[in-house]
């Protein structure tokens, strides 16, 4: 208690105000000792627990407004020990980027603390068993801090003398090839992608054991190439490289759970980026399809997360996919791709909007402004600066060009929610008499319903042609024909659902004993 | 219209080391190495000249130029935008514009590319063929454009026609008279085409059928329960 005021002291939010980081409370050297000791007994499980409850608990307590105390001070209770003082830095390190904003030196060192712990990785010394909840923060904070690096370089104008000379010296930090080679060494030293294939024909087990190695071994290489791969995908997407994104996560299959479903926080940065890229690529059933998925299932086990000290962003990239849903749906109007539960959220959120994309004027796309804003990724310019007067801000670049492209595609599209409206209603009607009613002239219609073609056309990754069209028809000379494409009803499902609640409800009754 | 590579097959690999990596296997090894960037410059040319294609190896070059500015080259930009424009109708235009910073998309080539491009995208032909026309030391640097555009005009005719008269095909692909009859011919011979005779506004030219212009013959894939449904039930039936 006696902590918490002082704490509230005014000024306390410095990070360097009171913080002697050489006092280690009793708490804390009860926690290194005991996780330094759980770690080398490989108990995962205790491992896992004090990762996600003590480190927090006393982070609450202790070190709300200060860092923990300095690798220095905690190296002699834990012998010494090389990668674990490593790992207690890059926690060190995340748990002040989450409560403070780091100085450069802080962000360089943080950089140097990476490039040892992924060293001492690849060169296979590590024999460790690691929770994959703990592997997936490591890469999903190393991209993190790369992201906010480059933010904070971009931003020019407000830097002092002594930081440019920082940034002059240390351009090695963060530097973007730094990064995608340690996400890549670590995919490849890894042979992730071959026990992937492997598993598949039965060879080894990796999915099965959420990646863990039961025989002795260790997992620590294996799942952080593995998470890597979403790393990857999520580094392209901030340059704006979909298609190499989409790639890099290619090995993964998503249509199936697997270990990157075991950490919700992997999930979500999985389906996040795979659906936004999809979204970017025109391939908007197939954002739809996963962005429902796990609206789906977020919207199921959110109550589980609420303690964990993921649940903000949990819910705030939940919010983020709704509103790319919005987008999708008003690009490419199939509805029937999503759940009930989903759609009645979505309706609640974005309904009203929703209307008015559809209506492709002036405010309709001032919307798809606002809901791309609000949900794209933190897109980065991964150059350095070149330090010339006068210093500008550049942090905007890279934001200001993907928004600018996509509202171009917007704009692509516009007259095709008129055309949608009309052919919903007719089955039959010549090109003069739609182009009357469109008010346009009869060849302008006709490029209109082939932009219609064309964007509800996608060219998946062998190079076929696949529909997302919400509509079918075709052009007979200058007729048009609508198709009406039924709803497809799935008795299959129903069916199967149907036989295992009867099941449930037979088990139910046998075990009703009668007196 | 072929996206496929032009790396080496593997009887190739004979010949002495310095051709011992191709392009693409470079890219493969190495994706995020500087030193490959005059290489995959190269290979740009090589595309041009030969009439091949790599988006992969261009997207790649894009990045490198992305993380080192001062080395764009803004030749060698608009020469991968146009074998992008020939991709159509893949997305590839676009992919390559992610990665192009807008200060370079500022230059009066590029403008006139993505003008361009906004036109096929949108299906305008008519407008596609004039400016293009007035645009030809752009284009025509590349081998190929007329006929890849042609293909990809073909392409958006067939997503949407079953019978089309011939004055819009002639807009669409930008062909006229003789020469189009000719071109008719050549499709009638090796693509499935047809001919009939309109009543009174001249030929109407029946299109191959495919799945979207005959949205009938679409296979209803919905209907099926795929296996790992039905595995979830195996337990209680068993």
């Amino acid at each position: 208690m006696d902590y918490d005021s002082q704490q509230q002291k005014p000024g306390a939010d410095s990070t360097t105000a009171g913080y002697d980081p050489n006092y280690v409370p009793d708490s804390v050297k009860s926690f290194v000792v005991h996780m330094y000791r759980h770690i080398r007994e490989k108990n995962v499980y205790e491992i896992h627990q004090m990762y996600e409850t003590s480190f927090q608990s006393i982070s609450d307590r202790f070190f709300k407004d200060s860092p923990w105390p300095s690798v220095d001070a905690v190296a002699l209770y834990v012998d010494n020990d090389h990668v674990f003082c490593l790992l207690y830095r890059e926690m060190w390190f995340r748990h002040l980027y989450a409560r403070h904003s780091p100085t450069l030196k802080q962000r360089i060192d943080s950089w140097d603390n990476y490039c040892s712990l992924f060293q001492v990785v690849l060169h296979g010394v590590v024999n460790m068993q690691l929770p994959n909840q703990w592997l997936w923060d490591m890469v999903d904070e190393f991209v993190y801090q790369f992201q906010s690096f480059c933010q904070y370089r971009a931003k020019m104008k407000s830097k002092t003398e002594q930081e440019i000379t920082l940034l002059r010296q240390y351009d090695q930090a963060w530097n973007v090839y730094g990064v995608l080679n340690f996400l890549q060494a670590l995919v490849e030293k890894s042979t992730i992608i071959q026990i992937l294939e492997q598993e598949k024909e039965g060879l080894v087990q990796f999915t099965a054991t959420d990646g863990y190695d039961y025989n002795g071994g260790s997992n620590v290489l294996k799942v952080l190439g593995y998470f890597s791969m979403i790393g990857l995908l999520r580094v392209h997407c901030l340059l704006g490289d979909y298609h190499t994104g989409l790639k890099c996560l290619q090995p993964i299959d998503i249509s199936q759970q697997g270990v990157y479903t075991s950490v919700i926080g992997s999930h979500i940065t999985t389906i996040y980026h795979y659906g936004f890229a999809s979204l970017m690529l025109r391939r908007y059933v197939d954002a739809i399809r996963e962005f429902n998925k796990i609206l789906l299932y977020i919207y199921k086990t959110k109550q589980y997360h609420q303690k964990s000290p993921q649940y903000e962003q949990i819910l705030k990239k939940n919010e983020q996919m709704y509103a790319l849903l919005a987008i999708s749906l008003s690009l490419c109007p199939q509805v029937m791709l999503v759940e009930e539960t989903v759609n009645s959220q979505l309706r609640e959120k974005y309904g009203d909007k929703m209307l008015r994309m559809q209506r492709g004027d002036d405010e309709g796309f001032a919307l798809y402004d606002e809901l791309f804003s609000y949900a794209c990724p933190k897109f980065i310019t991964p150059s350095a600066p070149t330090y010339e007067e006068p210093l500008v801000n550049y942090n905007q670049d890279a934001y200001r060009l993907q928004l600018k492209l996509f509202l171009y595609e917007v704009k692509q599209q516009q007259l095709l929610s008129g055309v949608r409206t009309f052919l919903k209603v007719y089955s039959t009607i010549s090109l003069g008499k739609l182009a009357t009613y469109m008010e346009v002239d009869e060849p302008t219609l006709r490029t209109i319903l082939m932009t219609y073609k064309h964007k509800t056309h996608a060219v998946d990754s062998n190079g076929k042609i696949t529909s997302n069209a919400d509509l079918n028809f075709y052009i007979d000379d200058d007729m048009i024909r609508v198709v009406e494409s039924k709803p497809a009803k799935r008795y299959g499902d129903f069916f199967l659902r149907q036989i295992v609640k009867l099941e449930g409800v037979i088990s139910d009754v046998d075990r009703i004993k009668l007196e | 219209m072929g996206r496929e590579m032009v790396s080496s097959t593997p009887n190739q690999k004979q010949q002495p080391s310095a051709m011992s990596y191709t392009v693409e296997q470079l890219v493969s090894v190495n994706p995020y190495n500087p030193d490959i960037l005059p290489d995959l410059e190269n290979y740009v040319n090589e595309q041009v000249s030969s009439q091949t294609y790599s988006l992969s190896a261009n997207l790649c070059l894009l990045r490198l130029y992305q993380f080192v500015p001062e080395r764009i080259s803004t030749q060698i930009v608009a020469r991968i935008l146009i074998k992008a424009l020939m991709a159509m109708p893949a997305p590839d235009f676009s992919l390559c514009l992610f990665l192009i910073p807008e200060r370079v998309q500022m230059e009066e080539q590029f403008k006139t590319l993505i003008v361009l491009s906004h036109y096929l995208e949108t299906a305008r032909f008519r407008q596609f063929w004039d400016e293009a026309a007035k645009s030809r030391h752009i284009v025509d640097a590349v081998p190929g454009f007329e006929q890849a555009i042609q293909a990809y005009a073909i392409h958006v005719l067939s997503l949407t026609y079953q019978r089309i008269p011939r004055s819009v095909l002639a807009e669409a692909i930008n062909i006229e008279g003789l020469s189009l009859d000719k071109f008719i011919e050549h499709q009638l011979a090796n693509s499935g085409w047809a001919i009939e005779k309109g009543q009174e506004k001249g030929q109407l030219i029946i299109l191959p059928s495919n799945e979207f212009n005959h949205p009938e013959l679409k296979k209803s894939t919905v209907d099926g329960v795929p296996l790992e449904h039905i595995a979830r039930i195996f337990p209680i039936l068993g």
